[in-house]
């Protein structure tokens, strides 16, 4: 069910660009309109989504420790697992962010005769999960080549490292056969692993999909006959980043699909999963330090709430007390 | 054990293929074993609690009030408003699946919705219908469902399938933390009087008399007075157990298990010989005579006002500082809630060890010290005197109890403990202890008979490695410090690996502990020592570091 | 607690990454910058069709170094049945003599850094820098 809404949404997305900039010829729509709207809804929905996080408090301080606590000064405490400074958060998240920390804690539980539980290190989801992130950035600095002008010497010097073995004319860029294999193994994972079958909603697949077909239609452009003209391209992606916006001539309808995808893409990441990326800097079970008994953590709406007072306990029971010798605030 | 229980070799075969069916029409079957009971009215009365009527989740009718979706999405909306965490997991997740097998009852049940990730779509759906966007324009399409009768049904069998344990957080990559989420729909259920007994009589209870059993301050001090004679005719030596002594130097305060239920009892006769011996100035309180709060599986509310008698208690009493027993969301609720709570405990001071000169520093401000860093620093210092060949008859593993594991970091300290108390020591699979325990499967609230079948099935993985160490080292003693532990875990073990009996921390120092004066020749459970008795003996000097 | 100030230096920063190359563009003000190409010995015709060339001649290129190097074959018959020879340094740079004002120009505008010259000698005009 999922799997198809998803699959039919990017097939739209695609039959749209396809006649809107190819049969229809609305180059300024798709070519300036509809990039900077998408632009605009990124920036200001992820802004939003965010300020929308941070207006709910976080009342108290509950980081879920996953190593040694800091107590008495001879027993080794764990600062990345369970840090009680900022200097230790920091680099729980750092190592959450950039390694995925916890996904390469990842295992998989297999129940054999006797009953026998056995536990075994999973670490595929970690790798494809790296790979399609780290691939992702690097793809996305190599396309500044694209973005700004002059071209910045650290993208210069990407493009040599992302396509160190030399294969191919163009050269095939490491990033890009890894990305794909990445996104396969996440999708093929989604599909064949009953338990994520049974889960996956169309938001799910829906990414997966968008983010292959961008990748597919900027493959086309690079490796095959479909060869994109780089120029006009430039020439239209710097005249919107610097307000200048022009439509040159000698843009395909394949680029106009890819950009067309791309615009998707961002305008979707506000209402979606995919602002995963903003919340796992705000996820409180891991940016906060384990150190709520040497500090105090202030809940902004503590509640009023009604006790039951040691007087109005010794009202109840004072003659059971008195009875059991037990000392008395009043006789 | 009941007898309608399947045998252990038939419950174990476990189907973990989902249905075919797509998960999102719910139809709840309220089967005897899997789920509990509806509050007794009066008690939910007795805590001001909403909605309070007589009813059960087998009925069909479950008498809310007419309005109960309106006053579920005001609730949603205001804990929305006030929890982060409720927010960023209702909306971050992207269904990785990395939950998915990590969760005690999803291993022993197979069931689907046992999975972290889709127990929190049950509520997650609801949320996106009603609070997102896409949800509200698309709905089903964006994986939006409708609040029905069968959905609140849902969640009220499904939120009281999770122990709160914290485990998938460990696993989450965003640490999407299940406890915070099953919290909350605790709480919205709540809003319209859909709370279980198991929960709500121990709350009140706690709230009127001070403790879960709802003992009075007479029958604490029948108990107390009772190990203090028990501890005599075990060990020859006749203790001190002051009962709201004021001027006190430490409060201590322990889960009420401790002086009520066995194996409990030997932790607390553990507690009371190290405190004579060390010569501790300490008072018990009947007011505060709960370590625990059930309050945690309730409701913020209750938590704090359960919470609240312990500084309270220190307050009035004019202690120094507060000790803690051994006890697994208690110290959730100490180490995270309290000082937030009730805090601050400005009118005590700094945790200071009287034996040691020891300051715990890690405890400046809460001013709160668990029982286990106190006796460590204890043992580190050669304050006490220790044989530990007098634990030679068992054969111990350590069971870390998954709120001081998860939610506290206290992972070495009983490790450095059982080490100096106990000869015979062996860890089970890694995947099965420290931060990736395993659940006793009757945490939260679900510790009753009533759900024997799910707590046998969410038991299953940690008793699984008891099984695994107990075939390996033979050990017979699966150590603990949490009373809910200690309550639970025998009968489950009884079902899976018959022969492994269940203790404290403090059962094992009381044993080895070479008390001034001493004539003993058994453990604290009568059991005689291996060997002649060697009272006498200079004990294993502490030399051990972690 | 809200954390403010760390939330908003998080939005800050993010606002800073993702608006990189528009604060680029404006500081450089080179965003309407387009590369014009100029040939210093101009024939009538290259050897394939304008278009063809603009998108196809780094695989040209390298289909010539193949064809040249392994079979020793040299001829090249273009659609108009004309022949050349497949030499970079003979055929093309004859008439795309100046580098600098034309491989240079698209070149170094998308970043691209052909390894002709890796083989090849340069031409010796490379004098003045680019642009």
């Amino acid at each position: 069910m999922g799997l198809i809404i998803a699959l039919l949404a990017v097939a739209l997305l695609i039959l749209i660009a396809t006649i809107g900039a190819g049969t229809l010829g609305l180059h300024y729509l798709f070519g300036i309109v509809i990039p900077y709207a998408s632009l605009a809804v990124f920036l200001i929905g992820v802004v939003y989504r965010v300020i929308i996080w941070a207006k709910s408090p976080v009342p108290f301080r509950i980081p879920t420790t996953c190593g040694q606590q800091k107590s008495l000064p001879w027993i080794k405490s764990s600062k990345l697992e369970a840090p009680n400074s900022t200097l230790g958060v920091i680099g729980r998240m750092a190592l959450e962010v950039l390694f995925f920390r916890t996904l390469f804690r990842n295992t998989k539980t297999l129940l054999a005769k006797g009953p026998k539980l056995g536990y075994s290190s999973e670490k595929f989801l970690w790798l494809a999960a790296m790979a399609f992130h780290w691939c992702l950035l690097v793809i996305l600095l190599r396309h500044l080549r694209f973005f700004v002008e002059p071209v910045p010497s650290f993208v210069g010097l990407l493009q040599p490292l992302d396509g160190f073995f030399q294969v191919g004319l163009p050269i095939i860029y490491i990033s890009n056969v890894l990305i794909a294999l990445g996104l396969l193994f996440l999708l093929f994972r989604r599909l064949f692993d009953p338990k994520l079958r049974y889960i996956s909603l169309a938001a799910d697949y829906f990414p997966l999909f968008l983010i292959l077909s961008i990748g597919t239609t900027g493959a086309l452009m690079r490796y095959t006959s479909i060869k994109a003209n780089l120029i006009p391209i430039k020439q239209l992606v710097t005249g919107l980043f610097g307000f200048q916006p022009v439509i040159p001539a000698g843009l395909d309808v394949m680029f106009f699909i890819h950009l067309f995808l791309v615009c998707a893409l961002i305008a979707y990441i506000p209402f979606s999963k995919l602002m995963h990326m903003g919340g796992i800097f705000m996820s409180p079970t891991r940016n906060l330090a384990n150190n709520s008994r040497i500090k105090r953590h202030i809940n902004p709406w503590n509640p009023d709430v009604k006790l039951h007072t040691y007087e109005e306990y010794e009202d109840e029971f004072r003659e059971v007390m008195k009875a059991a010798k037990m000392p008395l605030e009043k006789e | 054990m009941a007898d309608n229980i399947k045998k252990p070799e038939e419950l174990a075969q476990i189907d973990f293929r989902p249905p075919r069916k797509l998960w999102t029409n719910p139809s709840i079957e309220f089967r005897k074993g899997t789920f509990n009971y509806a509050a007794v009215p009066e008690k939910a009365e007795y805590l001001g609690l909403p909605h309070v009527r007589k009813w059960q989740p087998m009925d069909d009718d479950w008498q809310i009030p007419d309005n109960w979706q309106e006053i579920i999405f005001e609730g949603m909306r205001e804990r929305l408003d006030k929890y982060r965490s409720f927010r960023i997991f209702m909306d971050i997740c992207v269904r990785c699946g990395a939950c998915a097998d990590k969760c005690h009852f999803f291993i022993g049940s197979g069931d689907p919705k046992n999975m972290p990730v889709l127990r929190a779509e049950l509520l997650r759906s609801i949320y996106r219908k009603n609070f997102t966007l896409a949800g509200k324009i698309m709905g089903k399409i964006a994986g939006g469902r409708e609040l029905t009768i069968d959905v609140l049904k849902e969640w009220f069998f499904y939120f009281f399938q999770c122990t709160e344990c914290r485990r998938c957080s460990v696993f989450c990559p965003y640490g999407i933390d299940t406890a915070e989420i099953t919290m909350m729909a605790r709480e919205l259920l709540n809003l319209i009087g859909l709370n279980i007994d198991w929960i709500v009589t121990p709350a009140a209870n706690c709230f009127r008399t001070g403790n879960h059993l709802g003992i009075q301050p007479h029958g604490f001090k029948d108990s107390i007075d009772f190990a203090v004679d028990e501890l005599e005719e075990l060990t020859g030596v006749k203790v001190e157990a002051p009962i709201n002594k004021k001027g006190a130097e430490i409060l201590f305060v322990a889960p009420s298990a401790d002086y009520f239920a066995t194996p409990h009892y030997y932790t607390l006769l553990g507690y009371l010989a190290l405190f004579h011996e060390i010569g501790l100035d300490y008072t018990w309180s009947s007011y505060a005579s709960e370590g625990g709060n059930f309050g945690l599986f309730h409701s913020t509310d209750v938590m704090k006002r359960l919470n609240a008698k312990i500084y309270m208690e220190a307050k009035r009493l004019g202690v120094k500082w507060v000790l803690g027993g051994e006890c697994g969301h208690m110290w959730r609720v100490l180490h995270q809630y309290m000082d937030t709570m009730n805090g601050p405990a400005d009118f005590l001071e700094e945790p200071v060890s009287p034996i040691t000169g020891t300051k715990f520093e890690n405890t400046r401000s809460t001013k709160m010290v668990h029982i286990i860093e106190f006796v460590s620093d204890l043992i580190k210092n050669n304050k006490l005197k220790l044989d530990p060949s007098r634990n030679d008859h068992w054969n111990v593993t350590f069971h870390d109890s998954c709120n001081p594991a998860r939610a506290m970091g206290l992972i070495e300290e009983p490790r450095y403990v059982i080490r100096n108390v106990c000869n015979n020591f062996h860890e089970m699979p890694e995947n099965t202890i420290k931060e990736q325990t395993f659940c006793c499967g009757s945490g939260a609230g679900l510790g009753t008979d009533e759900n024997l079948e799910m707590r046998l099935r969410g038991g299953f993985p940690k008793a699984n490695a008891v099984k695994h160490v107990h075939e390996k080292h033979g050990v017979n003693i699966l150590l603990c410090i949490c009373a809910i532990d200690k309550a639970t875990l025998p009968p489950l073990l009884e079902y899976w690996v018959p022969g492994v009996e269940v203790g404290g921390i403090h059962e094992m120092i009381g044993n080895a502990l070479i008390m001034k004066g001493e004539k003993r020749t058994t453990d604290l459970r009568g059991t005689p020592f291996l060997g002649t008795a060697k009272g006498d003996d200079e004990g294993k000097e502490s030399a051990e570091d972690v | 607690m809200y954390d403010a100030g760390k939330v908003i230096t998080g939005i800050i920063i993010f606002l800073v990454l993702v608006t990189f190359p528009i604060w680029f563009n404006i500081a450089s003000g080179e965003a309407a910058y387009t590369p014009d190409p100029t040939i210093a010995t101009p024939a009538e015709q290259c050897v394939e069709s304008l278009e063809y060339m603009k998108r196809n001649h780094m695989d040209m290129l390298d289909e010539w170094r193949d064809i040249v190097v392994r079979d020793a074959q040299r001829t090249f018959v273009a659609p108009d049945g004309k022949t050349y020879e497949m030499s970079l340094s003979n055929t093309c740079m004859k008439c795309h003599s100046n580098k600098t004002e034309f491989c240079d120009k698209c070149h170094s505008y998308v970043a691209v850094d052909p390894y002709c010259w890796e083989c090849h000698i340069e031409p010796e005009e490379v004098t003045d820098g680019n642009r």
